[in-house]
């Protein structure tokens, strides 16, 4: 196997007093899709934006194609940024363009291209996404899937190497969740890209991810292909890939005990 | 008592924090080779964003501010037999005091409530978090030329503030009051020099439109991304910028016409 | 919104704000005597300057000529002197010209009236820098009123 395009490794990262991630490490091989599950609140997002470079980790490493983001400049960071492209939970389109701007948009930041060179270019994107009707549209007028398939259409808009995806299925109806699995899988394949996809939805993630990691509790609790992970014997990553309601995590939130609390109030 | 002491520090720190932030975004917006020539028209949508949809409001202020002055005006110096110095007032106190600080002030609420709003929800909706993933710099490309857009369109708005103003006074003063036309205008020539009252007064709406614009950016681009949070820096905006605003208004008016 | 639209409004309101520049700037302004290349400068000394202000008008028979540049206080004689910036364009005064310190109405601002004396061929035209010897000062309105009930009291 060759050089992960993105290696992550002892990475750890602090909020305030809270540890987010203690002493964490991940690989991204190369033309893969690769997930990272895990229950809400442990910042998977976090994650996208730490290997983006927006935020800074306390200590560890972050390589991508050999290069440490966090000590980048910011020149070199900007540099790297345009090799990799996020999809936002909410699509965040310009909303005060219209479809077909918002894919131009990054061609006509970061190029000099003609005008009917983009344009080409942004058809080609938009059909790729299933939108090239709708280039007309300004984002309000989109329903929810189809906002995030032309953020989808904008961020593979200059071919990048790397495409994050932060929740991709969350708050979709299952046709439009099913048309984001299907674009995932074949950008990544025609295009030869490689794909992070952050996400809690099981049953999609394991339909499309070449390699899954679960994260949990400020660590990877399991890792390896869907197969895999099925077989996994820790409780925790079978309690979240069945999504029972308690287990390894519960299901109260940590509280003072029940009794105490209840007599109490009656005092 | 300990507890007013300790909140009066944690305030003074908050803003002494606030402060440096804006620094930082001001500074991140502006160093470095500016790009106006590729983004030009990103700078002309923002002069009209800022600009001519505040010409309405500034307008109609301007010409009621104007009447009511000369209304007032010529009641009292008509006691003294003075009307002839209608036109001196109205000209000096709007180009010295009311233009500059009443365009700010109108501006504050028109513009930079809308500037405030449109960059926090830009933040909400993490439109500037995926700009910057799409390698481009949201302080170049979305607070630079709105910040040239205010500092440049204030002026000009206080400009014509001033002058429909004093339009408004020669409605109400010659007009309808009947003071002498010729009066109105030599009286006014007479009394407001070009350096000292016009120059200072586009210098006083160029430090507000600076003030005020960098409030206005600043409250968006640190606010909470709620809509609780935007709509507090929104509000905060308005307030901010009034008061700082009349603060300045106070430091320039003694530089320039206190000594 | 088209772009010819949006450059046609912010130039229409450019334009608009160069207008009001304009009108405050010829119409409501005093853009003055200009500079010193334009003017030349004529001192005189007063035994009360009364309300005079620097920037008060110099008026001959009523038409603007000068501005008070600058007012200072002799520091041998301890009498007011005025510094004169009269417009280039009037150059011709004679020596025997005499300055009288003005009210315009009864509450109005004080100005320096310029009462041009007579010209023959002892009587060189003020230069740059010249006095002005014959001078009248202010009317201070107390001194007229103590005089007015001295002279009752003598009849």
């Amino acid at each position: 196997m060759d050089k992960p395009l993105v290696d992550i490794q002892h990475l750890t990262f602090r909020r305030g007093d809270r540890v987010i991630y203690d002493d964490m490490s991940m690989q991204f091989q190369r033309g893969k899709v690769t997930a990272i599950m895990g229950p809400s609140g442990i910042g998977k997002t976090t994650l996208l934006r730490l290997i983006g470079g927006q935020l800074k980790p306390d200590s560890g490493q972050i390589l991508f194609e050999g290069a440490d983001i966090p000590t980048l400049s910011r020149q070199d960071l900007y540099q790297a940024r345009k090799k990799m492209s996020m999809l936002f939970q909410s699509g965040a389109l310009f909303t005060e363009m219209s479809v077909f701007d918002n894919v131009a948009f990054p061609i006509r930041e970061h190029t000099r291209l003609p005008e009917a060179i983009i344009r080409t270019m942004v058809l080609m994107k938009l059909e790729a996404v299933g939108l090239r009707g709708a280039r007309d549209l300004m984002p309000a007028e989109l329903s929810g899937g189809m906002a995030r398939r032309a953020a989808l259409a904008r961020a593979i808009a200059l071919d990048p190497q790397l495409i994050m995806y932060d929740e991709p299925f969350a708050g979709q109806d299952p046709i439009s969740m099913g048309v984001i699995v299907r674009l995932i899988r074949s950008l990544n394949d025609a295009l030869g890209l490689t794909s992070i996809v952050v996400s809690h939805d099981v049953a999609e993630v394991m339909s499309i991810a070449d390699y899954v990691y679960v994260v949990a509790e400020r660590r990877v609790i399991g890792h390896g292909s869907p197969e895999q992970l099925r077989q996994h014997e820790s409780p925790l990553v079978q309690q979240f890939l069945q999504g029972q309601a308690d287990g390894p995590v519960p299901f109260h939130f940590k509280a003072a005990d029940y009794a105490t609390e209840l007599m109490e109030l009656s005092r | 008592m300990l507890n007013q002491i300790q909140q009066l520090g944690a305030n003074t720190l908050g803003t002494l924090q606030g402060l440096g932030r804006a620094t930082l975004m001001l500074f991140g917006a502006l160093w470095g080779r500016p790009r106006p020539l590729k983004n030009w028209h990103l700078y002309l949508k923002q002069i009209y964003v800022v600009g001519v949809l505040s010409l309405l409001i500034i307008l109609v202020s301007g010409l009621f501010i104007g009447m009511v002055l000369a209304l007032q005006g010529y009641t009292v110096l008509a006691k003294f037999g003075a009307e002839q110095m209608l036109g001196p007032l109205v000209a000096l106190s709007l180009l010295r005091e009311l233009g500059p600080v009443v365009t700010a002030l109108l501006f504050a609420g028109r513009a930079g409530s809308a500037l405030t709003a449109e960059i926090g929800l830009m933040k909400a909706t993490e439109q500037l978090s995926s700009m910057e993933m799409m390698a481009v710099d949201p302080l170049r490309r979305v607070i630079a030329p709105r910040f040239w857009a205010g500092v440049i369109s204030m002026p000009l708005l206080a400009l014509i503030f001033n002058a429909v103003g004093i339009l408004g006074g020669h409605l109400v003063g010659v007009d309808w009051l009947g003071v002498d036309a010729g009066g109105y205008w030599s009286a006014m020539q007479a009394n407001v020099d070009f350096q000292q009252d016009v120059v200072n007064g586009v210098i006083k709406s160029i430090v507000f439109a600076f003030v005020v614009t960098v409030i206005a950016l600043h409250k968006g681009f640190d606010a909470v991304p709620t809509s609780e949070g935007i709509s507090q820096a929104t509000t905060q905006t308005v307030v901010t910028a009034s008061l700082a605003v009349l603060g300045f208004d106070f430091v320039l008016t003694a530089v320039m016409f206190g000594g | 919104m088209t772009s010819r639209k949006l450059e046609l409004l912010v130039g229409f309101f450019v334009a608009l704000a160069i207008a009001a520049l304009l009108l405050l700037a010829l119409k409501v302004a005093n853009t003055g005597v200009a500079g010193s290349d334009q003017s030349y400068q004529l001192l005189a000394k007063f035994e009360n300057i009364g309300g005079l202000k620097a920037r008060s008008p110099v008026k001959v028979g009523g038409v603007v000529v000068g501005r008070v540049a600058s007012i200072q206080l002799d520091p041998e004689s301890f009498q007011p002197v005025v510094t004169l910036d009269i417009n280039s364009s009037y150059s011709n005064f004679p020596e025997t010209s005499s300055l009288a310190i003005l009210t315009s109405g009864l509450l109005g601002e004080q100005y320096i009236g310029l009462q041009p004396g007579f010209v023959d061929e002892n009587v060189e035209i003020l230069k740059n820098g010249d006095y002005i010897e014959d001078t009248k000062s202010a009317i201070v309105l107390e001194e007229l009123i103590g005089q007015f009930l001295f002279n009752r009291g003598n009849q």
